[in-house]
């Protein structure tokens, strides 16, 4: 892979904060999922995370466990969502990361599914529930291979000793997660918060970071990204686009507010 | 080979520990301290005096007559529903309460299915005065309505999963989710040898005072102090464990593990792991699970409710791979026939879970000589509702 990581690319460029917006693969309908992709392009957001649902989602709160479910029940799987995402990259320029469970990727097959994502245009995968330990041991050497970044998690109980490590093993950026939870169960930036985010800025890490969990609207999205690279939305967006009439013009709106462009 | 757990947490091919970050911290506290705190002798003491005096150990090894005479061999019931609490599940919660108090944790989180050890963890939260929050599936709560009084007359919270299912598998999820959200007062405890390491090992460790228990009283009773089989039901496996613990590596031991084949194996209504499993992650470690071609968790079913799981411990999906046990499917018809004759036979009304392991004796063809040992995992009295539907003892 000599072609530069479209992750890299981005932050190396970026001037303003880096929104990344979280969806669910086949939801709010099985086929929206490249309409959902578009939008959030237009409307102008930097990172997008595609989700795939899983059955026993155990890091996420309800909002996105529904998604999950909703998904799911529509007939989504790993091979419906490559064929849905075959073309991707004919319209969409900015950085895709598939976000999912370990259990689904091992039944597709690791190597294949990381084939696969390289040959659509996925840039990185964020996988909970794949512990540091067996990333290294037995999923690096294969990710690498294809040019995919792994985007691991660091929480406010996570040791300087470990964020040290986690960001040694890093590429693309660091996913912060702003408090002790799962997904959409808190919403705002407390002070307590704002203590750890600069803390964590202090460590002068080599990677940079987006802030996720508890950011849901261009107050929380700044606070955020003041003291990391941008700020990651999720069960808000989900919440939005389960709700509404006209998709596109929706996500446009929900993503120029959140930057306040609007 | 191997039958117990290594140092990075794996039996064989199966275990690990595949947990978000969020959850780290914790299981890796866990990890770092669990066999230092078994280990010291205040544990033990306070472990050992309480399986004594609160759980009502050792529970007796009863040489089974009547079945014996019937299957030509010598049975013994190994009486884990005399149990304080009517169940084996107990001997874990009284341990990783200790652990838990040692760990400074006030708080106690567990999942619950059928409701044994949603009540076994409430009855060590009141012994010991501790907050106790239990999930359980939203279905479960309406069809074991006894087990959820005992737990709120208990002093328990008992909080419905709603999200998919709402059983079992469900309840896990959302005990983890809890454990994520209260992660530096609260300690969550696993009811089976499930979950991340190194959950499987200890509470492995604390059932195994099942057969430690066993080899004891069969030195007593005939001198030699293993059996020829040890026979014990599986869902997530916790008393199959605590029963083959000590003869894991006894060659004369066969380990005979009974799994839930629901309306048969085959049938789409089953919870038979190492029939229809592949290897997987499951609530956090590798290992035999039943899933769908695209990797979803599929829901299982057995009439036991404590069988009704899609997966099976590390320890035993290494079991079942090295051969060194040997998985029998057992029908919820073939279950229920067992049922009648135990308490039939030698008046002893067993748990549905427990039935399944009684109803292997005529696949088994032990001879005369032989000695069969069957974990008596829990009591009867919590399925009588099932009973009298299936049985028509009301008639």
């Amino acid at each position: 892979m000599t072609k530069m990581n479209r992750i890299s690319a981005l932050f190396a460029q970026a001037t303003e904060p880096v929104l990344n917006v979280y969806t669910t693969a086949g939801f709010p309908r099985f086929e929206d999922t490249m309409t959902v992709l578009n939008a959030l392009q237009a409307g102008g957001v930097d990172i997008i995370e595609v989700g795939m649902p899983y059955s026993d989602p155990v890091a996420d709160g309800e909002t996105i466990q529904l998604s999950n479910q909703a998904s799911l029940e529509q007939g989504m799987s790993v091979a419906h969502l490559f064929a849905q995402l075959k073309d991707m990259r004919k319209t969409i320029t900015v950085p895709v990361l598939l976000m999912g469970y370990i259990n689904p990727v091992l039944q597709y097959g690791v190597e294949a599914f990381c084939a696969k994502c390289a040959e659509v245009g996925v840039d990185g995968l964020i996988l909970p529930d794949l512990p540091m330990v067996e990333y290294e041991a037995s999923y690096r050497e294969i990710f690498e291979k294809y040019g995919l970044y792994n985007i691991l998690l660091i929480t406010p109980q996570t040791n300087d000793e470990r964020i040290r490590h986690i960001d040694s093993v890093s590429k693309g950026f660091i996913y912060m997660v702003s408090s002790a939870s799962t997904t959409g169960a808190k919403t705002g930036i407390s002070a307590d918060q704002e203590v750890y985010f600069s803390r964590i800025a202090a460590m002068n890490l080599q990677n940079p970071r987006l802030i996720g969990f508890g950011i849901s609207d261009h107050e929380s999205f700044m606070k955020a990204s003041k003291n990391a690279s941008g700020a990651i939305i999720g069960s808000a967006f989900v919440k939005m686009i389960a709700q509404a009439k006209d998709l596109s013009a929706e996500i446009v709106d929900f993503v120029q507010a959140i930057k306040g462009k609007k | 080979m191997s039958f117990n757990v290594d140092e990075r947490g794996y039996y064989g091919n199966y275990g690990g520990a595949y947990i978000p970050e969020m959850l780290y911290p914790n299981v890796e506290e866990l990890r770092s301290r669990y066999l230092d705190i078994i280990a010291e002798p205040s544990f033990q003491a306070e472990f050992h005096a309480l399986l004594k005096d609160y759980v009502g150990r050792p529970t007796p090894l009863f040489k089974a007559e009547r079945l014996s005479a019937k299957y030509n061999t010598n049975i013994y019931l190994k009486r884990e529903d005399l149990c304080h609490t009517g169940a084996h599940k107990v001997n874990n919660t009284i341990g990783q309460i200790l652990v838990a108090k040692r760990l400074g944790k006030s708080k106690i989180v567990a999942e619950t299915g059928a409701g044994q050890h949603g009540v076994a963890t409430a009855t060590v939260c009141a012994l010991m005065g501790m907050e106790c929050i239990v999930y359980m599936g939203a279905i479960d709560i309406e069809r074991q309505a006894p087990n959820v009084a005992r737990m709120r007359m208990l002093g328990a919270q008992v909080v419905a999963a709603k999200s998919g299912s709402q059983t079992l598998k469900d309840a896990t999820n959302e005990a983890m989710r809890h454990w994520i959200n209260h992660p530096v007062d609260t300690h969550y405890i696993i009811g089976s040898v499930v979950g991340p390491h190194p959950y499987p090992d200890m509470v492995a460790r604390f059932q195994s005072v099942i057969s430690e228990e066993i080899r004891t009283q069969l030195q007593e009773k005939e001198g030699r102090d293993y059996p020829d089989y040890v026979i014990a039901c599986v869902g997530g496996g916790s008393n199959a464990a605590g029963a083959f613990y000590h003869f894991l590596d006894e060659p004369r031991t066969a380990l005979i593990a009974a799994e839930a084949a629901g309306l048969g194996v085959e049938s789409g209504h089953s919870a038979a792991t190492t029939f229809l499993g592949k290897p997987g992650v499951l609530h956090g470690s590798k290992s035999l699970s039943m899933q769908t071609e695209d990797g979803q968790v599929i829901e299982p079913y057995s009439i036991s409710a404590g069988l009704d799981y899609p997966g099976i411990g590390p320890m035993h999906a290494h079991l079942f791979e090295s051969g060194r046990a040997t998985f029998y499917g057992v029908t919820d018809e073939e279950a229920l026939v067992a049922a009648v004759e135990c308490s039939q036979l030698e008046g002893i009304i067993p748990a549905l879970e427990t039935a399944h392991a009684l109803a292997v004796f005529e696949r088994l063809q032990a001879k005369p000589n032989e000695i069969v040992v069957v974990n008596v995992s829990g009591r009867g009295d919590k399925d009588l509702s099932t009973y009298q539907n299936r049985l028509k003892l009301n008639d």
